[in-house]
């Protein structure tokens, strides 16, 4: 039961980032817009009640890849909105404060340290 | 007359200039074509699949030590595991590494939050020389911002309904 846990977050988790793989590859689309496409098919996924599932199974392997901040940001909404309006509008980014604070934050203090380094090819 | 004569000539002229400008830019892309490398489709998903793959178990496995060992709840495991990847992918894109690896992984990195954060520092090291507010402060959200103005709106009209629906049955 344990070792299933993680053959399916492996799965599932490399399995959206093969989805990722094949938009690059096959369409025009850039980086930033396959990251968008990637959130908003995990809020409206959510929205459905369709991620929930996915989640329950892969764990980790669902809430680790774009989607999964989606689905974070879709379920704190509708958890919200049980409460009342104006939870329904704080909902995803209460939920979704912690990983957003952190990548801003911490990504600026280091943006502020390091300079610029050409990728050795 | 001549006038005339010469006005349509010149639009032949135009035309078949118009004609020949394409038939050229046809015969360069086939040229070209020959010499861009094609995608290898099969290795590309494959190492895409590895990468990510492992990157979700190595979260499941720290999360499942966070909520084992040290007695977190199931939330904040997640929270800390997300914060952790976030911080790791911003250290290493400040080392350089992060290019190295996504030039073998591709969306492998790129689809975790780990390109998440890695398209945060990116940008805002390489315009740094602009200033700390519309050098790096603003370069922070050149890739990051679509992905937060897109997702933060959809989940809001998401919650708004759904608090329209359970306003409408209670």
């Amino acid at each position: 039961m344990d070792i299933m846990e993680y053959i399916w977050a492996f799965i599932i988790g490399g399995g959206i980032c093969v989805i990722g793989q094949i938009l690059l590859d096959t369409t025009m689309l850039t980086a930033p817009r396959i990251l968008v496409i990637f959130v908003v098919s995990g809020v409206l996924l959510q929205a459905l009640n369709l991620y929930q599932p996915i989640v329950d199974l892969a764990g980790n392997g669902a809430t680790v890849p774009l989607p999964g901040f989606g689905y974070n940001l879709a379920q704190g909404a509708m958890e919200g909105a049980e409460k009342g309006f104006l939870e329904a509008i704080t909902g995803p980014l209460e939920n979704a404060a912690a990983g957003i604070g952190v990548a801003v934050a911490f990504g600026y203090i280091v943006s502020m340290i390091f300079t610029p380094k050409s990728p050795k090819r | 007359m001549p006038t005339r004569i010469n006005i349509d000539g010149g639009k032949e002229q135009e035309k078949n200039n118009a004609r020949k400008k394409k038939e050229i830019a046809k015969a360069y892309g086939r040229y070209a074509k020959q010499f861009t490398p094609r995608p290898r489709y099969l290795a590309n998903c494959l190492k895409a699949f590895f990468t990510g793959g492992a990157i979700c178990t190595l979260a499941l496995a720290a999360q499942n030590y966070l909520t084992g060992s040290r007695g977190l709840s199931q939330q904040d495991a997640g929270t800390y595991v997300t914060i952790g990847l976030i911080v790791i992918a911003q250290l290493l894109t400040a080392f350089g590494v992060f290019d190295v690896i996504a030039k073998f992984a591709g969306a492998g990195v790129i689809v975790p939050i780990t390109g998440f954060a890695n398209s945060m520092v990116a940008p805002a090291i390489e315009y740094k020389k602009e200033g700390p507010v519309l050098g790096a402060g603003a370069k922070l959200f050149t890739v990051a911002g679509p992905v937060l103005v897109c997702g933060i709106t959809s989940s809001m009209v998401v919650g708004i309904i759904y608090w329209f629906i359970e306003r409408q049955a209670g």
